[in-house]
């Protein structure tokens, strides 16, 4: 298949490394100023060193990008809320020419979710968007395969740097603002972590989560959020003496969507450490399935991009 | 007017293993009017939170059974359950803010008034952090199947004090 990658940051740039190995040609990059389009695929090295060295992926306008000859619009731009500007945009465009669509930018079908399937409904195009949920970890092909109906509920700690500041927090007795401040150190958190530690990065995937579970109809807006910004070093000492700690933990029921700091077991499933992710799916006949593994990272979730584009008719 | 009859209740407690604590715990029972029936003091078990569990069957008239329970609470002693069909689980849950200028008494008192839950222990970390931010850890018995009525009451009395709630998972709690 023929590539072609908007938005050149961890994820991007992972993908047009990756793709030969996947036995895919990327034929077009393009990040916020610059792209490269080249019918008979780029050279990615060079690609990837120019972006490195020069802040620039080629010579290109971005908007040649979308023009280009390619099968597969990977769009890994960042994610933006409300009216998910301008992911949605390459979006509309590449379905409305009958491409097909994988996604890594949430903002679509976070916030824009019913729009998308009616665009993915009158083009020959098809949508994935498994790496917007836990990163590598195959959440969404997991509950394609149960089927979504046959999901009751889905749970589960979907963002690693409010884990790993939680986490870190609670063995360390450290304050939030200094486990923040070595987690930005370590590259765990990023300059500005708003969206990671006030829950808004957790709720957009849950709002994604139950768009597949319920067929649509959900949005940030209808996300109950809090964040952990407020939880003390005391709220994990009191949680502790009784065996639980303070999780992030993503609710997705019949009952709505929810994010906020909630206790659990120490040693349970939900407690997973560091930057690690897990989802917990309830199923009708299948019991409950737990899904863990690394929710961000470049390599990692271009391999959830890669495995989309691998699932396309 | 004849005196109402006796009626025969079970409480269940959860004891610090210290010495004394067994006899510090029966006397508020006696004190109320309680007629002591059995104990069952099963001091190899330990609860999860490495107490040591007490069940205590007695006697006495259905109206004072409540002051026998609230001069138990009064005393220290963490009463798990009162009658098992009264308080069939318990919750825990964390609050945190200024909880002096909350007034924390008052917080108690709203979830116990709604009648869905009934607070059993109560802990309070000492040192207040930033902000006068401090910590509780609020132990509720509830009726079974009341978890989530208790719950969104201590969200609302929480909200009304600014305090922040953290809640356990329910089915994981």
């Amino acid at each position: 298949m023929k590539l072609a990658v908007l938005g050149a940051g961890a994820v991007g740039r992972a993908v047009v490394d990756l793709a030969a190995e996947y036995g895919h040609t990327v034929t077009a990059v393009a990040d916020s100023g610059s792209a490269v389009v080249d019918g008979d695929g780029v050279d990615s090295e060079a690609v990837l060193a120019r972006k490195r060295d020069e802040g620039v992926v080629g010579d290109g306008d971005p908007a040649h990008a979308l023009s280009a000859d390619y099968d597969v619009l990977v769009e890994a731009t960042p994610t933006t809320l409300g009216d998910a500007e301008p992911g949605f945009g390459h979006v509309r465009g590449a379905l409305e020419t009958d491409r097909h669509v994988v996604l890594a930018n949430k903002g679509p079908v976070a916030e824009r979710y019913d729009d998308v399937r009616a665009l993915a409904d009158e083009s020959a195009g098809s949508l994935r968007f498994e790496a917007t949920v836990g990163g590598a970890i195959p959440v969404l092909a997991t509950v394609e395969g149960v089927g979504p109906s046959r999901v009751n509920a889905a749970r589960g700690v979907l963002n690693g740097t409010a884990n790993f500041v939680l986490s870190r927090m609670a063995a360390e007795g450290l304050e939030y603002e200094h486990v923040l401040a070595e987690a930005q150190d370590l590259g765990v958190a990023e300059a500005d972590p708003t969206f990671d530690v006030d829950g808004t990065d957790a709720a957009l995937k849950c709002a994604i989560l139950a768009n597949v579970l319920h067929d649509g109809g959900y949005s940030l807006a209808d996300v109950d959020v809090d964040g952990i910004t407020s939880i003390p070093p005391s709220a994990l000492d009191l949680a502790a003496e009784e065996g639980r700690t303070v999780r992030l933990v993503g609710e997705v029921t019949a009952d709505g969507v929810r994010v906020g700091p909630r206790l659990v077991p120490e040693h349970g499933t939900l407690a997973v450490t560091g930057t690690t992710n897990i989802v917990q799916l309830e199923t009708e006949h299948a019991g409950r399935l737990n899904l863990s593994g690394q929710g961000a990272g470049g390599a990692a979730t271009a391999s959830a991009v890669l495995a989309d584009v691998d699932r396309l008719p | 007017m004849s005196e109402p009859a006796n009626r025969t209740h079970t409480l269940r407690l959860e004891l610090v293993d210290e010495p004394g604590e067994l006899l510090r715990a029966l006397a508020p029972i006696a004190e109320n009017g309680g007629n002591l029936l059995s104990i069952f003091h099963e001091r190899g078990s330990l609860t999860p939170r490495g107490r040591i569990p007490v069940e205590v069957d007695l006697e006495c008239p259905p109206k004072q059974f409540e002051d026998v329970v609230g001069a138990l609470r009064d005393a220290g002693v963490t009463v798990i359950a009162a009658d098992a069909e009264h308080y069939g689980e318990a919750v825990t849950v964390l609050l945190v803010g200024d909880l002096v200028a909350s007034d924390l008494s008052g917080v108690l008192a709203s979830v116990e008034e709604c009648g869905a839950a009934s607070v059993v222990d109560f802990t309070l970390t000492d040192e207040p952090g930033v902000d006068d931010e401090a910590s509780a850890r609020l132990r509720l018995a509830v009726e079974a199947g009341g978890a989530g009525d208790a719950l969104a009451t201590v969200r609302d009395v929480a909200a009304e004090k600014d305090l922040h709630v953290v809640e356990p998972l329910v089915g994981d709690a």
